[in-house]
């Protein structure tokens, strides 16, 4: 019960009491005060598992490694591992932005970049050292991540050409944007207050609507054909953007019918059509396999239209004594698609 | 019927369809000849005539078998229901985003092939044996768990959205993109099966004196790292293996995902390999330079997990038409991180005027809910607005009160009322109103 509840509301008083209380006490004494049993499923997590995977560090430098890494290091590994995508000075746009832009955020057109948004290399060397180079992460030894992580602080005038970084001196390292952050806002609680306050009026509101953005012609197929991308039944259809605005709506009320048929491939249609009921590729069932009638046929220019007629109509005493019955119900393109296919091989 | 003895036994109900039919033209050729049978069968074919008195093909032929598709998709008349990228956002598809196609749904659960993807390296082929879990940090007993652990444990299953932090992200400054699928497709509901983090951490034990925040990773190649505050992971907080009643699908964290329900997607962590408990933050790249919501002056707001109330109108919306005048439904969903909706109006000429819509049961708390209101549209121009409340009473914004507070830069939690502008011809496109 006092776990619980302590659990739901760390912030009231007397569940941090409770907390407390329960912290005083050896874990195992604990076991007595659970309200749901306890399972001790799967295995304790050795030290060196822990170690491999425990990859983390926060900006108070816990879980930062041994290892040592110099710019010069970082400059020769970035050219090689990282300058295709960030660009030869971190400038590249295609990519993460790694240099430049401080003093930006505050402007009209802010430049987000490691240099200009981060407030702590600590999570600089996290993030390569876990994620990069994008196509091979986890590859690079603490030391190189050390040493890049140098570099791409060299590339923002952080920390001179001559510089190292290590356990000690990566706390060092000031970023311009340390004091850019701020937890004063009501988005990190449940019960947190939110920073607009509506009043959900409901007649007479606003005295004039004005548009003050619509989506420019020139965008209207910036996205594709819209009229592909909504389900072509119901009560509306996609805008056909592959037409100026305007002509692109029927008026009102004439709705067109729609003719569009997609087609199977012969492969689904033999089985749609059932065909393989009595027939398959390779082994006789009740009637031939395809590749036999194939075989049968090769060469035979009058084949297609031949076989064409005896899905349609029937036939019988080629193959055996079972007679195969009319399907006059297949249309002439899937006929003729099916035999095309057969006679093809079947595959 | 002397063919069907012939045929083999699990054959014979399908031969004796084909034979009455067989028997039809037989008498039809008696009476005008085969070819002429043939052809009348064959005119009846086309599209115009599948309507009555019509008979369509479907009516006429065997359907696919069973097993046609083991595990089943869509009709193939569902092509155009997709998840899309929106053109020139990301760079490369290792990282990168695809959006909901929220026009073309119903109700409030996402197909799980429909549930918008973002992943940060791509994703990962995950063997679910060779999967594992490591929780450590503050606890008395860490340890490693498979597949086969966790799901030992006993499970729960809830119905929860996940949207992204940086949903409706392009439309801060002015509309950018057309339909709702771009505007607000980061968004999906599902039915998630898992293990509360809370059994977890109990059966671990954690240091509740020191304990203030876990940190999730996933184990695809960003291995990307996310904060959860300690009163959410023992709260509702769920370790998920099944999405909609199968395993959750690659693209959406295969075989084990975080699920914090209410918080901006980013934090639910998909593969996840690790939680480690903690007393603070970690200032994770995805706390610092990314998912921190930039305001005017230079500051940015850090850890903002809330997804806050909002709403917004899917049929009609932007890159549709209008076939008719009269009578519409106005269908669209509404959710809110802090709980359940409490209420949606809806304006059809700009937000002068409101009248309150219906929601559809369910309404549960960090759900999507679809409500609906009905339209006659007499083929004016209409803006088309919704407006959501959620159960703390707070007031879905408009886009000028937000940005009277956050300017329009910073990227993430554009929650304000989504404005969609009907033309007389029935054209609907995304505007914005001041």
């Amino acid at each position: 019960m006092c776990r619980r509840s302590s659990a739901r509301v760390a912030a009231s008083a007397a569940a941090f009491a409770c907390a407390l209380a329960v912290a005083d006490l050896p874990w195992g004494a604990e076991a007595g005060a659970r309200s749901t049993p306890s399972f001790g499923f799967g295995k304790p997590a050795t030290a060196a598992q822990i170690r491999a995977w425990d990859i983390d560090v926060r900006p108070d430098g816990a879980g930062l490694p041994d290892g040592r890494g110099t710019v010069a290091q970082g400059q020769a590994l970035y050219d090689v591992k990282c300058a295709s995508c960030h660009g030869t000075f971190g400038e590249s746009t295609d990519y993460m932005v790694l240099a430049g832009g401080v003093g930006t955020l505050g402007s009209d057109a802010p430049l987000r970049t490691t240099g200009s948004k981060l407030n702590y290399a600590t999570t600089l060397f996290d993030y390569i050292r876990r994620a990069m180079p994008f196509a091979a992460p986890k590859s690079l030894s603490d030391d190189e991540v050390y040493a890049l992580t140098a570099y791409v602080l060299n590339l923002n005038d952080i920390l001179p050409a001559d510089a190292a970084l290590d356990r000690q001196s990566i706390l060092q390292v000031k970023m311009p944007n340390r004091d850019g952050f701020t937890t004063a806002h009501g988005m990190m609680r449940r019960d947190g207050k939110p920073d607009t306050a509506e009043i959900a009026c409901m007649a007479d509101c606003v005295a004039q609507v004005r548009l003050s953005s619509e989506m420019p012609d020139y965008a209207r197929d910036s996205h594709g054909n819209l009229a592909e991308q909504t389900r072509p039944l119901g009560v509306v259809e996609g805008v056909d953007t592959s037409r100026p605005a305007g002509l692109s709506a029927a008026p009102a009320g004439t709705r067109a019918a729609k003719t569009v048929r997609a087609s199977l491939s012969p492969a689904d249609l033999v089985k749609s059509l059932a065909c393989t009921t009595c027939h398959s590729t390779t082994a006789r069932v009740v009637g031939p396999a395809f590749r036999d009638v194939a075989q049968k046929y090769a060469g035979d220019a009058s084949a297609e239209s031949r076989l064409v007629a005896k899905i349609h109509e029937g036939g019988g005493g080629v193959w055996g004594a079972t007679a195969m019955p009319p399907q006059p119900q297949v249309r002439d393109a899937d006929a003729r698609s099916i035999v095309q296919w057969i006679l093809g091989g079947a595959r | 019927m002397a063919e069907s003895d012939d045929m083999p036994e699990g054959a014979r109900p399908a031969t004796s369809v084909a034979a009455s039919r067989r028997g039809f033209l037989r008498r039809a050729a008696l009476l005008s000849g085969g070819a002429a049978a043939t052809r009348y069968v064959h005119a009846a074919n086309s599209a115009s005539d599948d309507a009555p008195p019509g008979v369509p093909d479907w009516s006429r032929t065997l359907g696919a078998p069973i097993l046609a598709s083991p595990y089943g998709v869509p009709s193939r008349h569902e092509a155009s229901v997709q998840r899309r990228q929106s053109p020139g956002l990301t760079r490369t598809p290792h990282s990168s985003v695809a959006f909901t196609p929220l026009q073309n749904l119903f109700g409030i659960i996402t197909p799980s092939g429909l549930h918008f993807e973002r992943h940060h390296a791509g994703v990962p082929d995950i063997d679910p044996e060779r999967h594992r879990l490591l929780i450590h940090g503050l606890v008395r007993d860490p340890r490693v768990f498979t597949m086969e652990d966790i799901t030992r444990y006993p499970s729960v299953s809830r119905i929860h959205f996940i949207e992204c932090g940086a949903n409706t992200g392009m439309e801060w400054g002015n509309v950018a993109v057309p339909t709702v699928q771009y505007t607000h497709g980061m968004l999906g509901c599902s039915e998630w099966t898992g293990v509360p983090l809370a059994t977890l951490l109990d059966d671990v034990g954690i240091d509740r004196a020191r304990a203030r925040f876990v940190l999730a990773e996933g184990a695809d190649g960003a291995s990307l790292t996310r904060t959860v505050p300690i009163e959410m992971a023992q709260d509702d907080v769920l370790v998920v293996y099944g999405q909609n009643g199968e395993m959750l699908r690659p693209e959406q964290g295969y075989p084990l995902r975080l699920l914090v329900p209410g918080v901006q997607g980013v934090s639910s962590v998909k593969w996840l390999r690790r939680i480690k408990v903690g007393d603070a933050p970690w200032n994770t790249r995805e706390e610092s330079i990314h998912y921190t919501d930039l305001m005017p002056g230079g500051v940015s707001r850090q850890y903002t997990w809330i997804q806050e109330a909002k709403s917004v109108i899917t049929s009609p919306s932007g890159g549709q038409v209008l076939l008719d005048r009269g009578y519409q439904a106005i269908t669209g969903l509404a959710w809110s991180g802090r709980g359940r909706v409490r209420r949606v109006d809806v304006s059809t000429d700009g937000g002068r005027n409101w009248r309150t819509a219906q929601l559809q049961e369910p309404v549960l708390a960090k759900a999507l809910t679809r409500f609906r209101i009905d339209w006659r549209w007499d083929g004016a121009p209409a803006l088309l607005q919704s407006r959501v409340i959620d159960e703390t009473g707070y007031v879905q914004p408009s886009i000028r009160a937000l940005r009277a507070v956050r300017g329009s830069r910073s990227i993430y939690h554009n929650n304000a009322i989504q404005t969609w502008h009907v033309d007389p011809s029935g054209e609907v496109t995304n505007v914005q109103t001041l």
